[in-house]
């Protein structure tokens, strides 16, 4: 059965295609350095136009309209530059009313596109630029270490990863937060309220890495102008061993937190990278997988929620869980040493 | 021996759904087709496969493995047309319910007239209304641009005017439509579909024709009253097809199976229902329900008329974290049978909306899981109700209309641990009224059916025939005003196989009536204190011959609409007693 994969990698290789939700201008170039929030490529994510009438504007109609237009189309035009008249006895015209640029004129009207400041495309890691991809954006490269998680804010910064959380459960107590963390990452457990996320949002930190939250404080969080990523989800469910013991033993380091929101379709999920040099190149890794006995595991569904296992042995057909359900399985020996029947839909690997 | 009676040919049919992707074989049986097996796979329409060909090669190996048939070939491609060697298929049926909804913008003159039909054939596919302009948007048509161009829809669906009616402001509404597709890179152009009035075509084709894909079906509003949409549905259909082709790797070779005739499985899904419609009680509709991870989707079809409501935002999947903006929380815990806090329902539906493959692993996930499925389905009959014309007499108090059956598919029923779930989670959800028949579509065979129904009908209707469908039982529901404990309906028994058997039951209760699956039986009823079971008006009741279900004859007396006790301990006791009745 196809294992859906959960990267928590202490060094690796990772490769990640930077795109525009549009179309736009791609900014770097192949074989640039790039740091976490230089911009890769720039478009327009949210235009704005203004439809000028000028037939009724000048009184004119028809072809006269049409006529007395002198702006064509992608001409560049000021506030107050005239677009089109004198016309009549008065010699009424026409002017812009910003700055922009002509996309259109005909039947009497004019289409203006205002200058207004582009969406960026940040990098969100350190690397290098090793493709470049036509009008959408480009693929950056870089080795280090890896910690994906499962919800994201939308943002992106870099700083130094500074460990606030004493055990992966540990719930984040806006006292905690202090000004020696001002422009640092802090790794937290568990958030349960928003207050804690706004004071650290005062100080502010650059970005903050939490187990898990409590569902109310979402809306909070989607506020909050820095990073932020859940590495296990809502509850309170203590970060796993793995991504807690690699992220706690790189205190001081300079970590990327890109946030963005998990999206399937394009496979673009929350992470944490930390870029570390290698000798050697390194493999990227894995992205597909089938489930075996022997792969280390992470369970993301109650009752093992944030916990890891080992797969013991996959079962075949379908097994009944204690609640009834019959779905295909596996025994998973996990951490504390006890041995339990997870549905495989629960399961992701975890390499 | 037995003599064929029809030209046999095997069929294939594909379902790529929002989570599992099923290969289901039918074949000749005996003279007549039969449904083979299934198998399934993990959908791969997403990241790092972003290919549904990937699941789709999965789910056919794994028919392969349980019916024994070659279906792939050494070229790694279907083998179509079979061999001699009975390896391969004839024929290919598939349809699709993966990916994210379209994004549609609707365009119409009036807000509760075209605006509103626009809407309900929207409803129609897997789309998301994303924004309407109408006659009343005071917005400037470059406002309007600027929010198409922020939105970016695939989708315009464009109606207004009745046939011969309203022509310019139509064409001035269309502008802003225009003019985005004017300003989109060629591959981005938005779809547009006009489904109004057909008189001023060649303006519109004039106006916005050149600037990007214009199609054309008829209006959906052709009078002021009443609204058509089933033509315009399978131009939608159609269109949705092509956009998904081109968001998605793999589609279109789906649909070069299908010999183009690759289908929406709600479109699919409707017409089996349509088509059931015409075989049973013409005085009654026929419902079908399926509870997807992409969607709930609800089919009503009275006498071969179809309508349709396909609601992404009622389905357990990614969508579920918007499920507090369509209702309270509370509507969906007054379902539990168990005591779970209202913060840890949030937390499973933010969970399940992470990962909607993931399976409930404890009882409370499992009630959380089947709670939300009763509250999808009142929500998704809500909508559909609003569309559907009075239909009977059950209609105007704001309750069901009477079907025979009730179709109802989806993994939180066909998956749940035994059949009683299944059939309680149905009755709370839908609250059928007057007397019906349960089946469940196990195998999620309706819109394999329906796509079948394209390229071989007589196998559509055959496998239909055949006991296709888990018969869960025949449902009783009496409508009255009567108290907890007034008499609502007698009931006698009279068994084929001899005996008889009579009960009283009264208002508030919950009844099970033995009658072994498959034996039939005759129904005398007569309902008391002018309760409704629609047999021709309060008070009025009848004889008929019933079959039995799994759980015989279901008399369900709890009220309509089932009012739950407020206080949540009575509630939960309440809803146990009801569990332990059908035995879940």
């Amino acid at each position: 059965m196809i294992a859906q994969i959960r990267h928590v990698l202490p060094l690796t290789t990772i490769h990640r295609e930077r795109i525009l939700p549009i179309p736009g201008k791609v900014l770097v170039r192949k074989g640039q350095r790039v740091i976490t929030t230089d911009t890769v490529a720039e478009t327009r994510l949210t235009p704005e136009h203004l439809l000028l009438d000028v037939a009724r504007g000048l009184r004119l109609y028809g072809d006269r309209a049409d006529k007395a237009i002198q702006c064509r189309p992608g001409d560049k035009v000021a506030e107050g530059d005239v677009l089109a008249g004198p016309a009549g006895l008065t010699k009424r015209t026409i002017r812009s009313p910003r700055n922009g640029r002509v996309i259109l004129t005909g039947g009497g009207q004019i289409l203006i596109e205002v200058e207004n400041p582009p969406f960026e495309l940040r990098a969100g890691y350190p690397g290098t630029v090793t493709e470049l991809l036509d009008d959408q954006g480009a693929i950056i490269e870089s080795t280090g270490a890896l910690i994906q998680g499962v919800w994201g804010n939308g943002r992106i910064d870099f700083g130094l990863l500074f460990v606030l959380a004493n055990s992966p459960g540990e719930i984040l107590q806006s006292s905690q937060l202090d000004v020696s963390l001002r422009g640092s990452i802090a790794l937290a457990g568990h958030c349960q309220n928003g207050e804690a996320l706004k004071a650290a949002g005062d100080l502010p930190l650059r970005g903050l890495i939490l187990s898990s939250m409590d569902v109310s404080v979402v809306p909070v969080a989607l506020r909050m102008r820095y990073p932020i990523v859940l590495i296990e989800g809502f509850g309170h469910i203590p970060m796993n061993s793995a991504a807690y013991k690699l992220l706690s033993t790189n205190g001081q380091r300079e970590v990327a937190i890109n946030a963005e929101q998990w999206t399937p379709l394009t496979g673009v999920r929350p992470e944490i990278f930390i870029p570390l040099p290698a000798a050697d190149s390194l493999p990227r890794p894995p992205d597909t997988d089938e489930f075996s006995a022997g792969q280390q595991v992470h369970v993301f569904r109650a009752p093992y929620a944030g916990k890891i296992g080992k797969i013991v042995e996959l079962l075949p057909g379908m097994n009944a869980l204690t609640n009834g359900l019959s779905t295909q399985a596996a025994l998973v020996e996990m951490e504390s040493g006890e041995t339990v029947l997870i549905p495989l839909a629960n399961l992701e690997v975890l390499e | 021996m037995t003599v064929s009676r029809i030209n046999a040919e095997s069929l294939l049919a594909i379902d790529v759904g929002g989570v599992t992707t099923r290969a289901m074989l039918f074949d000749d049986v005996d003279g007549r087709y039969r449904f083979l097996g299934v198998g399934t796979a993990p959908t791969t329409i997403n990241a790092p496969y972003k290919d549904v060909a990937e699941g789709v090669r999965r789910a056919l190996e794994r028919l392969q493995e349980i019916t024994g048939r070659e279906l792939i070939g050494a070229d790694e491609r279907l083998i179509i047309p079979s061999t001699l060697d009975g390896s391969g298929v004839d024929t290919v049926a598939a349809t699709i319910s993966a990916g994210p909804p379209l994004k549609v913008l609707v365009i119409g003159l009036l807000e509760d007239i075209s605006v509103e039909s626009a809407r309900h054939l929207a409803t129609t596919t897997y789309t998301r209304v994303v924004e309407s302009i109408g006659l009343n948007d005071r917005r400037k048509t470059e406002v309007r641009l600027d929010a198409i161009l922020r939105l970016r829809p695939d989708l315009v669906l464009a109606a207004g005017g009745t046939e011969g009616g309203a022509s310019q402001s139509i064409l001035r509404l269309l502008e802003a439509v225009g003019l985005a597709n004017y300003l989109l890179p060629g591959d981005q152009k938005m779809e547009v579909l006009f489904v109004g009035n057909q008189s001023i075509k060649e303006e519109v084709k004039d106006a916005i024709g050149r600037l990007g894909p214009l199609h054309f079906a008829p209006n959906v509003r052709p009078l002021l009253e009443g609204e058509q949409l089933g033509p315009a549905q399978v131009s939608l259909a159609a269109i949705a097809r092509q956009i998904r082709s081109q968001h998605h790797r793999g589609v279109e070779d789906l649909n070069s199976y299908s010999m183009g005739g690759l289908l929406p499985t709600a479109t699919a899904f409707g017409r089996v229902i349509r088509f059931l419609s015409k075989i049973y009680d013409a005085d009654k509709g026929v419902l079908g329900v399926d509870i997807g991870a992409s969607a709930t989707t609800i089919a009503m079809a009275f006498s071969g008329q179809l309508w349709q409501g396909v609601y992404p935002e009622y389905g357990l999947g990614r969508g579920l974290v918007e499920l507090p903006e369509h209702c309270k929380m509370s509507d969906v815990m007054r379902w539990l049978h168990l005591d779970i806090p209202d913060g840890y329902v949030r937390e499973v539906l933010y969970t399940k909306a992470l990962y909607p493959s993931s399976v409930p692993a404890t009882l409370e996930d499992l009630a959380i899981e089947q709670a939300l499925a009763r509250q999808m389905l009142q929500l998704a009959m809500k909508r559909m109700l609003e569309v559907l014309p009075e239909k009977n007499g059950f209609v105007k108090f704001g309750l069901t209309p009477g079907f025979e059956p009730v179709v109802a598919s989806g993994s939180v029923l066909t998956r749940a641990p035994n059949h009683a779930q299944s059939l309680l989670t149905l009755l709370d959800g839908l609250q059928p009224v007057g007397i019906t028949t349960l089946v469940m579509d196990q195998n999620h065979l309706a819109p394999a059916l329906g796509a079948a129904a394209a390229v071989n009908p007589v196998l559509a209707a055959q496998v239909l025939e055949s006991s296709t469908f888990l018969n869960l039982g025949t449902v009783i529901s009496p409508v009255g005003e009567g108290r907890p404990g007034t008499p609502a309906l007698r009931v006698r028994v009279t068994y084929a196989s001899g005996g008889e058997a009579s009960l009283d039951v009264k208002e508030g209760s919950l009844e099970l009536v033995h009658l072994p699956l498959g034996q039939k039986a005759q129904l005398q009823l007569q309902p008391l204190h002018r309760y409704d079971i629609g047999m021709g008006g309060p008070g009025r009741g009848g004889s008929l011959r019933v079959v039995g279900g799994v759980f015989g004859l279901v008399i369900d007396a709890r009220g309509r609409p089932l009012i739950l006790p407020q206080d949540a301990g009575k509630r939960r006791e309440m809803i146990g007693k009801w569990r332990w009745t059908l035995g879940c």
